[in-house]
This record gives structure tokens, sequence and C-alpha cells, in this order.
């Protein structure tokens, strides 16, 4: 369940859209159950928006699937989103995910056994130019460097140890 | 000299005009020409710095019509990779009494090699806003949506804050500026599918749907988003709407050469010095952009070019010696004629203006893998030639890429891509196709290396450097 304040956010979201279109509100209220809710989407989460919205179960279930941005399982505290499309691969995104699997000793689309970082690779995410790159969370992390990923890793463990 | 006969070739115009125009343009910048100011992502810098103006002059002094004639006149064309004439495309717009008309901004921004969008709503997001204003007056839009990937999770809260800026400043919201004239904009967020930036599989999107295009026509000029009139623009072009008021559209006319008019966004990147978002009037070489230091600054470590995607990922790779010149031995620019010249035999397209570079060292094959294997996983599914044939040729160029393939898996391939081109409901099938082709039409040899030499293939991960029978490329001229 949403925070009185999210909940108002919600109906400030479904506000945008013309009377009886509330269902066009759906992708902004899965990113907002995502970050809620533990990072992935479970089956109950998504009936509780589709809930929000008054539209069935499977309306959400299509939308969620199809999008590659929600996670359908749970994934670690950490996800290393990485490029490896023509552009990055042309500037070594290839090493940097060998170098990740070998840091983590994970492989692609697996989690370190503590459930802090998770591996996966995408494609262009519009940063060709500051190649390679990940996204982490909300943002960019750009001209990577095995040197960065160690950082980068650091960091986000001196993070997890504080909290 | 070469670049004056071109441009005079092109344009019927005398020598004297166009080297006037190349002069007084040369350079030019209409976009990013205040992107360089501190704080101009503020509203009161970009007020001081002439922000505005160009809205507040068409409240004042114009009607919705002209400023659709203005647009016209301009010969702006749609920066978002079709090239289609926005006046054109605004005019098309159908009015039915009654019913809302919507604009929708289409930032959806994921051809690999393009990150132009990106830039200009990070840093120049009142230019965006103006824009949106402007042609949401021209078009009658009162809810103007702006659709963004959704992996550009910060922009969002930049583009709102303008938005909330614009609004404390009368430029938002009811009666805006006295005029009687009501707008609000609403930023949208996708979630991960290139195939949202196609402009109907945005709106199902938008709707809260899965992205699957839709069949045209009914086009979205008459049944749009919510089945309403709607017009769906890109970044760019809606940004570029400002300095065409501003100037005024013949005077931005006179840029460029031909039916390019005006000034293009080009995101450069791959092995080059100075990958970036560079500002280019369209009267400059595709030598000039690669190699001056003004843009791309040339290639890294010494190595020659080897081949370029000029336009995003979808268009036609060219070899050095056909980038640089056209087939019939002319300087080739970065025009939206010049760059298609020869067709996809020998040409390629403007597209959405990601400029991807390949250097000596790189891998045609793997390049083209990635691409392929690229459009299979953005593949929405609806058509059998799209989501058959985009996994089939991922997998094919995976065994050649990998040691393990056929000759005649290569002519497997050029089978499968001709047999998706054109059968299709949205142009992603035609746009996976395209890149497989041209690789095919202009790099066989590497392929046909690539299954005479598995061990060779197999043992590099990385892609093939330097491999036995170093291909002919032009050699890079300074
Ligand atoms: C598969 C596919 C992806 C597209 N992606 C984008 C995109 O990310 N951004 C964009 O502006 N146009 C994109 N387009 C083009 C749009 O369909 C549409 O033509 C464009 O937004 C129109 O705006 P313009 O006339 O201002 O260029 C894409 C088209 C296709 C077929
Ligand atoms: S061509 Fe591909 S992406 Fe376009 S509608 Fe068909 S299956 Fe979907
Ligand atoms: S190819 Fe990696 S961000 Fe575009």
């Amino acid at each position: 369940m949403f925070s009185e304040e999210k909940l108002n956010k919600v109906k400030e979201i479904i506000a945008r859209y013309p009377e009886g279109k509330q269902k066009s509100a759906l992708i902004p209220l899965l990113h907002l159950a995502q970050e809620e809710f533990g990072g992935w989407l479970s089956p109950e989460t998504m009936d509780y928006v589709g809930s929000l919205l008054q539209i069935t179960p499977i309306e959400v279930y299509e939308v969620a699937t199809f999008y590659s941005m929600f996670n359908l399982k749970p994934v670690g505290k950490y996800l290393f989103e990485v490029c490896q499309t023509g552009p990055c691969m042309l500037n070594g995104s290839d090493q940097i995910i060998d170098y990740i699997k070998q840091k983590l000793k994970i492989g692609v689309g697996e989690t370190t056994p503590d459930g802090l970082f998770t591996l996966k690779t995408v494609e262009c995410l519009g940063a060709c130019g500051y190649a390679p790159m990940m996204q982490l969370g909300k943002h960019f992390r750009e001209h990577l460097t095995p040197e960065k990923v160690d950082a980068i890793i650091a960091e986000c463990r001196s993070k997890a140890n504080a909290n | 000299m070469q670049l004056l006969q071109n441009a005079g070739q092109k344009q019927t115009q005398t020598k004297e005009q166009v080297r006037r125009i190349i002069n007084e343009y040369m350079g030019r910048k209409l976009l990013l020409d205040k992107a360089h100011i501190e704080g101009i992502r503020y509203y009161d810098t970009y007020r001081k710095n002439g922000g505005y103006e160009a809205a507040g002059k068409v409240f004042k002094t114009m009607s919705p019509d002209l400023v659709v004639e203005e647009v016209k006149k301009s010969g702006l064309r749609g920066r978002g990779g079709a090239g289609f004439p926005t006046g054109m495309k605004w005019s098309f717009l159908a009015k039915p009494e009654g019913v809302p008309r919507y604009l929708v901004c289409n930032a959806d921004e994921s051809e690999p090699g393009t990150f132009k969008d990106r830039y200009l709503m990070e840093f120049l997001p009142h230019l965006l806003i103006e824009g949106l204003l402007i042609a949401s007056y021209a078009l009658g839009s009162h809810s103007t949506y702006i659709y963004i990937r959704g992996e550009y999770a910060w922009i969002p809260d930049i583009l709102e804050e303008a938005i909330a800026e614009a609004k404390q400043n009368g430029w938002l919201g009811k009666n805006i500026q006295g005029t009687g004239f009501d707008l609000e904009i609403y930023v949208q967020r996708g979630a991960g599918a290139y195939i949202c930036g196609e402009e109907t599989a945005l709106i199902e999107s938008l709707e809260g749907k899965r992205g699957n295009p839709r069949i045209k026509p009914p086009f979205p000029a008459v049944k749009g988003l919510w089945q309403c009139p709607t017009v769906v623009n890109n970044v760019e072009t809606l940004a570029a709407v400002v300095p065409i008021i501003n100037i005024g559209g013949e005077e931005y006319a006179k840029i460029g050469i031909g039916k390019s008019t005006g000034t293009k966004l080009i995101s450069a990147c791959g092995n080059i010095k100075k990958p970036g978002v560079y500002e280019i009037d369209m009267t400059i070489s595709v030598e000039e952009f690669i190699y001056s230091d003004e843009y791309c600054g040339g290639i890294p470590k010494g190595k020659r070019l080897k081949a370029c995607i000029p336009g995003g990922s979808s268009v036609p790779i060219l070899p050095a010696n056909l980038l640089l010149k056209t087939a019939k031995g002319e300087t080739r620019m970065m025009t939206y004629e010049s760059l298609n010249d020869g067709g996809f035999a020998t040409g390629s397209m403007m597209g959405s203006g990601g400029f991807v570079v390949l250097d000596e060292d790189q891998c045609v094959v793997r390049n083209t893998y990635t691409l392929a294997r690229f459009y299979h996983h953005e593949s929405c599914g609806q058509c059998s030639p799209c989501r058959e044939g985009t996994g089939w040729m991922k997998r094919v160029l995976h065994n050649i890429e990998y040691g393990k393939g056929k000759m005649s898996d290569i002519d497997l391939l050029w089978d499968i891509q001709r047999k998706i081109e054109g059968n299709t409901i949205c142009p992603l099938g035609d746009a996976a196709a395209w890149p497989v082709a041209a690789a095919i039409r202009h790099f066989r040899d590497e392929f046909e290396w690539h299954v005479k030499n598995p061990n060779a293939a197999q043992q590099r991960n990385f892609g093939i450097a330097h491999y036995a029978d170093p291909l002919p490329v032009a050699a890079a001229a300074v």
C-alpha cells in the first residue's frame, strides 16, 4: 500500500489525463510502485496498481511484461545495467562487462549471494558518446574503466554498510 | 571548391549566392548558441538571454495559422529520423469541432548512436518548453505531453522544474499572457522500449498499453491520442521552432543547402577524438565533420577511418571511400540529400543524426551482430517477419561472428533481410533489415573471412583487428 503522500502523487498523475483515461497513468504508477516496493513488481504489487486505476489485472501484467525496465523478479540492492550495443561495444563495453563479472563473481542476470549486486546487460541507453556506460539507479555512470568500476562497487558497499 | 560546386548543383543558385550563404552562415548556431551560459537551465537566465521572446512575439503578433505558415516557409524537416516537412505535417492536423487536439513531444530517443535530445533537455529545458508553447498554440493543443524514455530518469525533474518556472512567470497555465490561450505540459516516462519512439506505439504507450504500433491509416493527424487528432514531433524539431520565429522562416531557410534547411544536431560517437553533440549548419562536408577540430577532431591513436553509420543504427553503414565521396566522386556533405546520394546502393541517410565512426580495428560483423541483437530485443512481436526475422538474423550473425558460420549463411542473411523489408506494420522491420543489408553489401569479404577462418574468429572475443588481408580503406585525408 502506498503512503498518504504517494497516494496524493497518484491522484496528481491521474489528473493529467482527461476523464475516464486514467489507464494512461499505468506506466507512471508502475514506476512509482517499483521504487516503493523493493525494486521489483510482484503479482500483488501489480494487482494493487490495477485496483488503483480500476483496470483488470491482465491489463497491468501485459504492460509490465512488455517494458524492459520493470523487474518481474527480485533484484539486488544495486542493479548494474551495462549497455552492450554497437557504439558502446566499439569503445570496450565487452571488456567492462567481463570485468564486472569477474569482480563480482556473477554472470549476466545473476545476483551476488549477499543480495547487493545484480548485473544486467541492456541495449543503447542514449549515452553512446560517453561510452562505455551503465545505469545505476536514477543516474548514468559514463566513461567506465576498470578503476571506475572498482570505485562504484566500493561506493555501493559503503552505502549499504552505512544503512 | 568542391563544396561550392555541389551546393550550386543542388540548388540552382549562382556560385556567388552560395558563397555568400556559406560565408555568412558558416558555423551558425541557433539551438546551442546559448548552451554555454551558466544557469541557462533556469528561467531567469534564459529569459535575460532572449528566452520567451519568440513566444511573446507569437502571442502579440501572430495567429496560429501564421505560425504554421512561418514553419512551412522555414523548410524545417522532422529531426526524429524520417525528415518529413514539419509545417506540412502541422497543416494536415484534422480540426473537427468540439474534439480536443494534442501535441506530443517525442523524447523517446533510443536509436543507437543518438543522444542529442537528451542534451537539449538537460541543458536547455526552457528552449524545449518555449518551442512546445509555440507549437501548442499553433496547433490548438491545451494538454501537451512530453514522452521521455524511462532510462533518462533524472531528466523529468529538470523538465518539471522548468515547467513550474514557466508557469510561475505566466507562460503556462490559464490565459497565458492575457491571450485567453490555456496550456498544460506534462512529462510522461516510458519504461524501456525502443519501439515506443515510433509515433503510434508512443501513443499506445501513453494510453497505458503495450507499445504495439498501429496500422496506418488512420494517421495520428486524424485519430491519434485517445482517438483525437494528434501531432507527434521530435524534441529537436520543436526546439527549432523558437529560432524560426525569432529570425523568421525565410531567414532560416537560407541556411543550409537545397531542402536541408537550418541547423541540425549531430550526436557523434564511436572511434573519434571528441565524441559529443554538435550543431552544424548543413553546409559542411562529412570529411570536415570527422576531421575538423571544431567537430569530431579525427580518429584517435592515428588510426584510419574504416566505416561510418552516419544517421543512427538503422541507416546503412558506409565504407570510408563512399562516406567521404559519393559514387559520382562528389564530396559528400552533411545534408539530407547528399547523405542519401546513390540511394542505398552507395549512399545512406541523415536519419536521427546519430553519427557512429568505426576505425580500422573494428569488426563490422560484430558491430552488425550487436545491432541485430538490439532490433530483435526491441521488436514488439506483432508481425511475424519482424519477430522471427530479427531473431533469425541475430542467430546467424552470432554463428558467423563466433566462427560457426557457413558460406551459405551470408546469402541466407541477405534473403532474410529482404523478406522483412516492406512486409511489416511499422518501419522497425526495415530498420532491422537495412544495417544487415548494407554490411553485406559493402563488407562481404569480412563476413567471408569469418567463415574461412573459424578458429581465428573464435579466439577473438572483441572483434577482428588487423585480420589477414586488411580491406582497402580510403586513406584519411587530413
Ligand atoms: C522504430 C522507430 C523508432 C523511432 N524512434 C524515434 C525516437 O526515439 N524519437 C523520435 O523523435 N522519433 C522516432 N521515430 C520517428 C517517429 O515515428 C516520428 O516519425 C517522429 O517522432 C516524428 O517527429 P518529427 O517529424 O519531428 O521528426 C521512430 C520511428 C520508428 C519506426
Ligand atoms: S515491424 Fe516489428 S516492431 Fe514494428 S509492428 Fe511489426 S513486429 Fe512490431
Ligand atoms: S550504445 Fe551504449 S549508450 Fe548508446
